[in-house]
């Protein structure tokens, strides 16, 4: 720990040395996916991609719980309308195929407006209450995405809608392979290089916003809603503000899932899915970009080494599956997220200062029951 | 659900041994109850007790380890499979305001009634009550006046299960069906139902689930009038969830919640 | 005499049956150090909350600078340049000190989530006059050094010096402190009451709630005296010292 800190210290105040580490780590990831894909296969390329689209989600989703410090757990809500404005607007569902490039957007604008729709009835809950209001939220989309195919048929009920568009843009579709200065790019290596793109961009964005006014008056809030009135912050409009950014993000996630899966169901967003996002934020270091990008991926990959993982190993033991493999897996999972949770309660990845507070913390209450 | 399960294999247990209806509903209980206090005595002590200083949230997390962790095991332990109960239960049925009853509905609102009973005297009459009242108001104020808080948060979590456990046996009874899936929905509605009430309060929370109850079964009979046709009974989660919102926009702290100032 | 600040008329609060605040009326003039004292309970804190919007009072008005304050929101109460510290310290606890001082700035700064995003050249000079402003004040209260620590590892002098330099931040034009001696010894007292009378130098007009008679005594220009939740006398510290109804409410009363 103490050695990866001093690292980023020095990249911080050397340029050249930062300058070297962009370039290393941008190789890295580029030739990513090739190491993958030829080491362990498209499906594990999949997770990947995926994994992206959740620390999309985690950063979303870490504005309004990490940042301002509201607990939200129908977060899904906004990854669902993304992804149904996607299926909606192209897809041979209605006979639309609007363009990607319109369509993302939009899906960012809509849950946003979401964002804000949830949040204005929610201002002046807090803690329980506002994790139950937006967990009901959160079921009230998905019950409506279920339920929406009669007497109109929008949302085509749990069947889901399929046969959705491939991201494409201009001629270019990400479905079939790419040439590229005569090398073919495979589809989900050119979706990881999409997706990669804009997480960064949400990385980017995030970490703007964290060093900014508006960071700073989200972090207040979360810390003391009172002192941040009285310090001139409209609390009502910032708060809406967390709600409407974080679902944007969200929204973008949604369209980018739509795109790649090319079917979106009701069961994507359920309520396992909000708690997951969740999790990847509490269990990465709530309120630390890196933390919780850390929990986005580990997340999402450690169930599928589960998976992977908990039949062959049976066999390999006891020479039979013993256990049903998938109780296995979720089983492991949550004693993983215990195990994580009580040997760092901060987070695997605290920013400093929770850090700090929660040495800080320890420490007082040594004192205070010092017997 | 832990409960349910519980119940439902003592019960087949003892189906075959010819002991009267009664005692093996009662030792089922017991069992159930038995065995879920062990439990949430076990998950207090193990997920919950290290981590009562942690950052808020990370209760929160293990919690949801935690009931990952037990559908699976119940999972692994009974299978995927729907358990019918056994009729062992007399059902008669019979005819009040026009309604239809069964005798274990009637013996199901009574337990109910008798528990809810118990446990406002438990709080309030009780020096234990009392301790816990402290507790959950100011941790450290009460350890000072000599409130051991580990005990007391250690019983609320055996008592809470086993009313838990008492409850799994009876919906189960109830749709003479149990699953390892079927604690999920069930937990939530708990939630929600305490959190309409006001979190902290036995009234409110009765007159939650009562309400709770009640909307969801009248929203989902009459929803489809009240809309023109346009929604139908699927939605009646919908409906449980909107007036949930809805109560909560006007009193932010449950129905009979005590109003939280904000203080300065 | 100088222009009137604030002028409160007839403010009423209660709270279910118990009156907190019956009809209290006062005046603070521009500059001045105004004291408001009164034994425990007497309604001090709850004719704070009310001057800056936590509150609504059930009855009065309050005229700041000449306009009417309209009793709504903390927020614009800071805005219309009325800062506050608690009696209860409130920090916030896990940002920096330098951060606290920041988001003091909040109401006086513009920038949106475009700009934070962009960091047009506008933001970025306004990023650089928030962090100089915070360090100025940081310095005008005395604990730069702490700058980079967090606001809840500062000692309890450090956080009370901490509250002053984030209320400063909001540029306000009352400055309204309650008891902020609270639990200090001699020598922190003594530094605080060089630091209000700098404030005043400053040309910030100073509302003081304390209990420390001493301290009011010797810093304010004029004293209000609140018992059971009305004013029982108003004067320079003097007079009020002598005042036959204060020296009942403090001595006669079971909270001497």
């Amino acid at each position: 720990m103490m050695a990866r800190q001093s690292l980023f210290e020095r990249l911080r105040h050397d340029k050249r040395a930062a300058i070297a580490a962009t370039v290393l780590m941008g190789l890295a990831l580029a030739v990513f996916p090739f190491v993958i894909g030829s080491s362990l296969g498209n499906s594990w390329l999949r997770i990947i991609d995926f994994a992206m689209l959740y620390i999309m989600l985690a950063l979303g989703l870490n504005i309004v719980v990490g940042f301002a410090g509201l607990l939200d757990m129908g977060y899904i809500a906004f990854y669902a309308v993304g992804a149904y404005l996607y299926a909606l607007l192209a897809s041979p569902h209605f006979g639309l195929h609007l363009p990607v490039w319109l369509i993302i957007p939009a899906g960012a604008a809509l849950a946003g407006l979401f964002g804000a729709l949830l949040g204005a009835p929610t201002l002046r809950l807090r803690g329980d209450y506002l994790a139950i209001v937006t967990l009901g939220f959160g079921e009230i989309v998905r019950i409506f995405m279920n339920n929406l195919n009669a007497p109109i048929n929008i949302t085509n009920g749990p069947q889901g809608i399929s046969g959705i568009d491939p991201i494409h843009l201009g001629g270019i579709t990400l479905a079939k392979p790419l040439t590229f200065l005569g090398y073919a790019i495979p589809s989900l290596h050119a979706y990881y290089y999409l997706f990669l793109a804009l997480a960064l961009l949400i990385v980017f964005v995030t970490i703007r916003l964290e060093n900014s006014r508006i960071g700073r008056a989200w972090v207040a809030i979360r810390e003391d809603e009172i002192a941040a009135k009285a310090c001139g912050i409209n609390t009502r409009n910032i708060k809406l503000l967390a709600f409407t950014m974080g679902a944007s993000f969200g929204g973008v996630a949604g369209g980018l899932f739509a795109g790649f899966q090319g079917f979106v169901s009701p069961e994507s967003f359920n309520l396992m899915e909000s708690v997951m996002v969740l999790c990847m934020v509490v269990l990465g270091g709530m309120g630390n970009i890196p933390g919780v990008i850390l929990g986005g991926i580990l997340l999402t990959i450690l169930p599928e080494v589960f998976r992977h993982g908990a039949g062959p190993l049976q066999i390999a033991v006891f020479g039979k599956i013993l256990l049903d493999p998938e109780a296995l897996r979720m089983l492991l999972f949550g004693l993983a997220l215990v195990v994580v949770m009580l040997y760092r309660p901060a987070g695997l990845w605290p920013s400093t200062t929770r850090r700090r507070e929660f040495r800080g913390e320890s420490a007082t209450d040594v004192l205070k029951e010092g017997e | 659900m832990i409960g349910a399960m519980v119940a439902l294999t003592v019960i087949k247990l003892l189906a075959a041994s010819g002991l009267p209806v009664f005692v093996i509903i009662l030792v089922a209980l017991a069992a159930a109850a038995a065995v879920c206090m062990a439990v949430g005595y076990t998950i207090e002590r193990i997920a919950y007790r290290p981590l009562r200083r942690a950052p808020k949230l990370a209760p929160l997390i293990t919690a949801i380890g935690v009931s990952i962790i037990l559908q699976n095991l119940a999972m692994l332990i009974w299978g995927r499979n729907y358990h019918a109960f056994p009729p062992i239960l007399p059902t008669s049925q019979h005819e009040i305001f026009g309604a239809t009853i069964t005798s274990l509905q009637v013996a199901i609102v009574l337990i109910a009634a008798l528990m809810m009973t118990g446990l406002i005297i438990l709080i309030h009459r009780t020096r234990l009550g009392r301790a816990m009242r402290a507790t959950s108001e100011n941790p450290p104020i009460a350890q000072l006046m000599g409130v051991n808080i580990n005990q007391i948060i250690s019983f609320t979590f055996i008592i809470g299960s086993a009313l838990a456990a008492v409850a799994g046996l009876m919906v189960s009874a109830n749709y003479s069906i149990a699953h390892y899936y079927m604690g999920f929905m069930l937990g939530l509605k708990a939630f929600t139902a305490a959190v309409l009430g006001g979190i902290g309060n036995i009234a409110g929370a009765v007159l939650g689930g009562i309400l709770l109850g009640l909307i969801e079964s009248l929203g989902a009979g009459y929803i489809g009038d009240l809309t023109g046709g346009f929604l139908g009974s699927h939605y009646q989660d919908i409906f449980a969830f909107f007036v949930l919102i809805c109560v909560l926009i006007f009193r932010p702290s449950g129905l009979v919640g005590e109003k939280v100032s904000e203080r300065a | 005499m100088n222009a009137v600040l604030l002028e409160a008329r007839a403010i009423a609060k209660h709270f279910g049956g118990v009156k907190a605040l019956t009809d209290v009326s006062l005046t603070i003039r521009q500059g001045e150090i105004y004291g408001l004292i009164g034994p425990n309970g007497a309604g001090k804190t709850t004719f704070f909350n009310v001057l800056t919007g936590l509150y609504h009072p059930d009855g009065g008005d309050l005229l700041f600078a000449g306009e009417k304050l309209e009793a709504s929101a903390p927020h614009k109460v800071a805005k219309r340049g009325i800062a506050r510290t608690f009696q209860n310290i409130r920090l916030f606890g896990n940002m920096t000190a330098m951060e606290n001082v920041m988001v003091g700035r909040h109401a006086r700064t513009h920038a949106g989530v475009l700009g934070a995003v962009m960091h047009d050249r506008r933001t970025t000079a306004e990023e650089a006059a928030i962090r100089r402003r915070a360090e100025e004040l940081l310095h005008y209260v005395n604990i730069a050094d702490r700058a980079d620590d967090l606001a809840r590892h500062l000692s309890y002098g450090d956080q009370r010096r901490l509250e002053i330099a984030r209320a400063l931040a909001t540029d306000p034009k009352l400055l309204a402190l309650d008891e902020p001696a609270a639990g200090m010894n001699g020598t922190e007292t003594a530094g605080l009451r060089e630091l209000i009378e700098g404030i005043r130098r400053d040309g910030i007009t100073v509302l003081l709630i304390e209990h420390d008679v001493k301290l009011v005594m010797g810093l304010c220009d004029r004293v209000a005296v609140l018992d059971y939740g009305q004013k029982i006398c108003e004067d320079v510290p003097a007079v009020v010292q002598k005042d036959p109804k204060v020296i009942e409410a403090y001595l006669g009363g079971s909270v001497a």
